[in-house]
């Protein structure tokens, strides 16, 4: 089989616009949490998110201006323009232009959502209702589509291979790479865009996740501290936004063009748990095939695993369940894994988070450095493996494995390696 | 007349993001201004709402130019 590395990062989170910007910032402990600034959410009970700063594009803020005209933002929803956004870092960073119809055919695009336009397709809806059927926009529409985000990139590089999108709930933005290095590992392409956006932040979005009592309500004054994966006064995660992209390449075709090369796509792993639309199934049994089908594909044991980034959303249930599967892999080894939890400080991207994270994995590997899980006061269970509470931990990472699950039970393993 | 022909390129200009010397009267919305099929059916949409009428479909795929925008609305609007 092709190996496949990464060789291309972007990413606009709730803690900065950039790659450096954000990964600075998470390795410092900072937060992106703050009250809802989108909309008036003074009438919810939950009334915090981690938004995008947006800015003059000067301290990591994000400036939509200098990635997406005012003219095309118009017409799409906001994942969409963050889709585009990290696609444009990730691309640059990568170095890579197809120079020949061969070389933009070799190129393809799999970017996924979890939800997609819910705030157009809530908008066209009233436009519909007040304003009559002749007031809908045909942008609407088009703007809307998960998949959109893989066809406006394509569209705006000439990419002409695959052109693919994931929709996994929560898992979506590791699926997403998972998938789109099986397809340079099969041979469909040479080099693949892929990750995940999402633009969850807006009324329908919040009131929709709060029905299903999912968000954190009891940080509504202190909403940096919301978002505490392990932590026994944990109740719910911290809804973020935004998007992480990555360029997959084939590995000798990124080392016969000299591009520098992140990490390795070593294993993938998917598992369904069978078990209820939004809980996870209570012996973690789920996510712990997945990470299995993840090593077995990468030729690892888990005594190889350094960093483990969780799916950790601040949950009641999920955290404690995740944490479980993951001892339960590790067994012996566990006592020199560090796992942490990176939507302490991001909040849960959704159908961007697995991408997000993943690229956190390979600057892991990079700088051998594990990010904090933030406000994780007192642990809820006792752990033989540290989660890294409050301080980032220097130390050897060669392996790095990144969780992720979903809603209806859909779990996605990815395993990143380090590139000698 | 010229209330009608500034109303109309005030719009044109904000739906297609050109500048505003390039909106003539003789000026396409496809050929000259940068516009898709998508983007004519809003403008035509955007026409209706400014002027409180209505543009049946098949005359809308007569509108191609600033000026059979104009035409078609001065002849077609009561104010």
């Amino acid at each position: 089989m092709r190996r496949v590395v990464v060789t291309g990062m972007g990413l606009l989170t709730p803690l900065a616009c950039g790659v450096e910007e954000t990964w600075s910032r998470l390795l410092d402990g900072k937060s992106g949490a703050g009250k809802i600034k989108h909309f008036d959410a003074s009438h919810l009970p939950c009334q915090i998110a981690c938004e995008i700063p947006l800015g003059d594009g000067t301290d990591g803020t994000f400036n939509p201006d200098d990635w997406v005209p005012a003219k095309d933002r118009r017409k799409v929803d906001r994942f969409i323009t963050y889709a585009l956004t990290a696609a444009e870092q990730a691309v640059k960073d990568s170095g890579w232009v197809p120079e020949t119809d061969e070389d933009a055919e070799r190129t393809g695009v799999l970017i996924g959502s979890g939800i997609g336009g819910v705030e157009s397709i809530a908008e066209a809806a009233i436009t519909l209702k007040e304003k009559g059927p002749r007031r809908v926009s045909p942008f609407f529409i088009p703007g809307a589509l998960i998949n959109l985000c893989s066809g406006q990139v394509s569209i705006k590089y000439g990419f002409k291979g695959p052109n693919h999108a994931v929709v996994t709930a929560c898992s979506t933005g590791a699926h997403a790479i998972g998938d789109a290095a099986r397809l340079i590992m099969l041979g469909d392409a040479d080099v693949m865009v892929a990750g995940g956006a999402e633009s969850p932040v807006c009324e329908i979005g919040v009131v929709g996740f709060c029905a299903c009592k999912a968000l954190s309500t009891s940080y509504n004054d202190a909403p940096e501290k919301g978002s505490r994966p392990y932590d026994k006064d944990r109740d719910g995660f911290v809804m973020g936004e935004g998007a992480g992209i990555v360029v997959l390449e084939e590995y000798e075709h990124a080392k016969a063009r000299g591009a520098k090369i992140y990490a390795e796509v070593l294993g993938y792993g998917l598992s369904g748990d069978a078990y209820h639309i939004t809980s996870p199934a209570p012996d973690g049994d789920g996510g712990f095939r997945s990470m299995s089908a993840a090593l077995r594909n990468a030729g690892l044991t888990a005594d190889d695993i350094d960093y483990v980034n969780a799916h950790g959303t601040s949950t009641p249930l999920g955290d404690e369940i995740e944490l479980g599967a993951v001892t339960r892999l590790l067994g012996d080894h566990a006592s020199n894994v560090t796992m942490s939890s990176t939507k302490s400080a991001i909040g849960h991207l959704l159908g961007a988070a697995g991408a997000v994270e993943a690229i956190f994995c390979a600057l892991a590997i990079r700088d051998q450095v594990a990010p904090p899980t933030l406000n994780l006061d007192n642990p809820s269970v006792e752990s033989e493996i540290d989660l890294a509470p409050g301080k980032a931990v220097k130390r050897e990472i060669k392996v790095a494995l990144s969780n992720s699950f979903g809603f209806g039970g859909t779990n996605a393993s990815l395993i990143l390696g380090k590139v000698d | 007349m010229s209330d009608i022909s500034d109303r109309v390129k005030k719009i044109v200009v904000e739906h297609l993001s050109v500048e505003e010397d390039k909106v003539t009267e003789s000026a396409s919305f496809i050929d000259d201004l940068g516009a898709d099929s998508l983007d004519t059916v809003e403008l035509v949409m955007a026409f209706e709402e400014e002027f409180g009428i209505e543009i049946p479909d098949d005359a809308a795929e007569t509108i191609q130019t600033v000026g059979d925008a104009v035409k078609f609305i001065t002849e077609n609007s009561e104010g």
